[in-house]
């Protein structure tokens, strides 16, 4: 790696151009939709990057106005359902990694490779049934609804990411603090539970990402807002009129649904960089 | 699978096999009563429904009409195959597969690359940025750049204005070039991320003597990169690629959003979709999702046994290291 060498003056401009070309890269579609949410009706119609007038009319639309009903209950629908489904998946992901991890027992390659078929499952294959047994056992357009299907989601990521978190832990440590006198349950939360506890937050935050994302189910296996959740909720946007494009509602819920994303990227890129390497690629 | 597992769980607790001391027996069962909650979920909400779509996929059998549902065995198939419609579909999905896969591929190893050599100082800011692609909700990106080209309220006529073909009064989603195309720049923006970060752990594991020795005897920049980097984590390289072609066949969000179909531009999920929720034709709809999850099932097989991916690779890595007590 040449990061220990001095960098020569052409070699810095160099590395600054690429700096913003990534960072143009990255963030230029969010830029777009940031700008549309800000503009007046007149200047949505006009092609400009930027609002020549800032207003926050598409945002009171959302929260106060004539849109409320649908984004607030879509936007607690989105919450509700994707911290449920995430919390189920890591609680389930955690005991079946550590008995992966730490125990040795015929069938652990079965457990695996099960997660790795389930996480390639196209969505839409599971949906079709799901659509029709739901609508027959009352399941459909329910929370519940969504959250058993989004545990096919989240759960297949969050066992190998685990995996390979639990992997790494030297687990002697336990040993070693037993030996020291310590109780089998203070050893566990002493040395283990500090150690594993980072692996299981960034699971959490992988799950999050995916359940957040979902679109499929939620358009799918829901009619009403009862359990809409935002992605599939932007679909129904209406504009204030007939004759007006819902462009900066649909943009200022866009911005709002981001937020969360972009607060958890700038605070914890790191161990969501290695906790996606790790699941994926040999830890 | 289901069936292994069963067994597995049998012999876990049959007590007839001599060799197994009690010890081995007791973690066998803790294994499973630990790990057997997530592998059961994960069976419930996939292996069940695929079987169920397998089954309903050979009846004629519409919501609409739930009791003229009628045994028709393989007609659904028969149907899509000799479709002309169907094989477009198809298509038009193995494009934007393809397409994207390889785009994504050069574009990765360009960030892969930009993150592995920067600065200390600069990797964080780098590996923000190039998260906000990867974490933000597909819907919002396929919004964002439908905004970005939309003949009304969109800029990218007017700053393109120069390129030739490309006017003010160009409507990109009316026709199938264009429309894909801004469909395609979606999901590459979306998903390269992805691919950069897998090839970035695989960059990490290429030992630095390796590229250091080649320096030495004289290889260009390029010769290193083709010849000692490359090789090293092709391993890394075609996961990514495999990971990466599964999901941009199930590609959905995007074309639901932009064109919902429209200007040729419909893909398999999107005619499942249409077929089965919109059109309440469960048979057809099933039919489709069946073939889709074979595709997807092919694609795994021809890469694992033909290219010889180990996607387990990992699985067993340090489970070789038992622990003595406990």
């Amino acid at each position: 790696m040449a990061s220990s060498k001095r960098l020569t003056g052409r070699q810095k401009i160099g590395w600054a151009v690429t700096t913003v070309l990534v960072l143009l890269y990255a963030l230029f579609p969010v830029a777009a939709i940031f700008a549309n949410s800000f503009k007046t009706q007149a200047d949505l119609g006009n092609p400009t990057f930027w609002p020549a007038n800032w207003t926050l009319t598409h945002y009171e639309m959302i929260f106060v106005g004539s849109a409320q009903e649908l984004f607030l209950t879509s936007l607690r629908n989105s919450i509700g359902i994707t911290l449920i489904a995430t919390f189920i998946a890591v609680v389930l992901a955690t005991l079946c990694a550590y008995a992966i991890a730490r125990l040795n027992f015929p069938g652990k390659r079965i457990i695996l490779g099960a997660a790795l078929a389930v996480s390639i499952f196209p969505v839409i294959s599971v949906v079709t049934p799901l659509f029709n047994l739901w609508r027959t056992i009352g399941l459909y357009d329910t929370w519940l609804g969504l959250i058993i299907p989004y545990l096919s989601l989240t759960l297949p990521i969050s066992i190998w990411t685990l995996s390979a978190f639990f992997r790494q832990i030297p687990w002697d440590l336990e040993q070693a603090a037993q030996v020291d006198g310590a109780t089998q349950w203070q050893a566990f939360r002493k040395a283990i539970i500090p150690l594993a506890a980072p692996g299981v937050f960034t699971t959490a935050i992988l799950a999050f990402f995916i359940a957040w994302n979902d679109f499929v189910y939620g358009i799918s296996l829901t009619s009403t807002e009862s359990a809409r959740p935002v992605p599939a909720a932007l679909a129904f946007f209406q504009g204030a009129s007939q004759f007006e494009e819902p462009t900066g509602a649909i943009s200022a819920a866009a911005i709002v649904v981001t937020i969360p994303v972009v607060i958890l990227v700038l605070l914890f890129q790191r161990r969501i960089v290695s906790g996606l390497t790790q699941g994926a690629v040999k830890g | 699978m289901t069936a292994t597992a069963e067994n597995t769980r049998k012999n876990g607790q049959a007590t007839k096999r001599p060799r197994k001391s009690d010890r081995t027996k007791a973690e066998i069962r803790l294994g499973w009563m630990l790990a057997g909650p997530a592998f059961f979920v994960m069976m419930a909400v996939t292996a069940y429904p695929i079987a169920q779509a397998t089954f309903d996929s050979l009846f004629s059998f519409r919501l609409t009409a739930p009791d003229e549902r009628s045994f028709v065995f393989l007609d659904n198939y028969l149907l899509l195959f000799t479709d002309g419609m169907f094989w477009r579909i198809f298509g038009v999905t193995l494009l934007i597969t393809v397409v994207t896969v390889a785009v994504e591929l050069v574009l990765g190893f360009a960030l892969a690359l930009v993150m592995h050599r920067a600065l200390k100082s600069m990797r964080g800011l780098l590996r923000t940025a190039i998260l906000v692609p990867y974490g933000i909700i597909t819907v919002v990106s396929a919004f964002a750049w439908y905004y970005m080209f939309d003949i009304n309220s969109g800029f990218v006529n007017r700053w393109l204005s120069w390129v030739p073909g490309i006017d003010s009064d160009l409507d990109w989603f009316s026709n199938f070039g264009t429309a894909i195309t801004v469909i395609m720049a979606s999901e590459i923006w979306k998903t390269t991320p992805f691919i950069a970060l897998l090839l970035l752990a695989g960059l990490a594991q290429v030992p630095d003597e390796l590229v250091e020795a080649a320096r030495v005897d004289g290889a260009t920049k390029v010769q290193q990169f083709t010849r000692v980097i490359i090789p090293n984590m092709k391993a890394a390289i075609m996961v990514a690629v495999l990971f990466r072609a599964l999901d941009a066949f199930r590609i959905f969000d995007n074309v639901f959003i932009m064109t919902g179909g429209d200007a040729n531009t419909e893909v398999l999920s999107l005619l499942a979709y249409n077929q089965s929720i919109s059109r309440l034709e469960i048979g057809l709809g099933s039919a489709v999702s069946v073939v889709l999850f074979i595709c997807v099932l092919l694609m795994c097989v021809i890469a694992v046994k033909g290219f010889k991916v180990d996607l387990a690779s990992g699985t067993d890595s340090s489970s070789g290291k038992k622990d003595g007590g406990k």
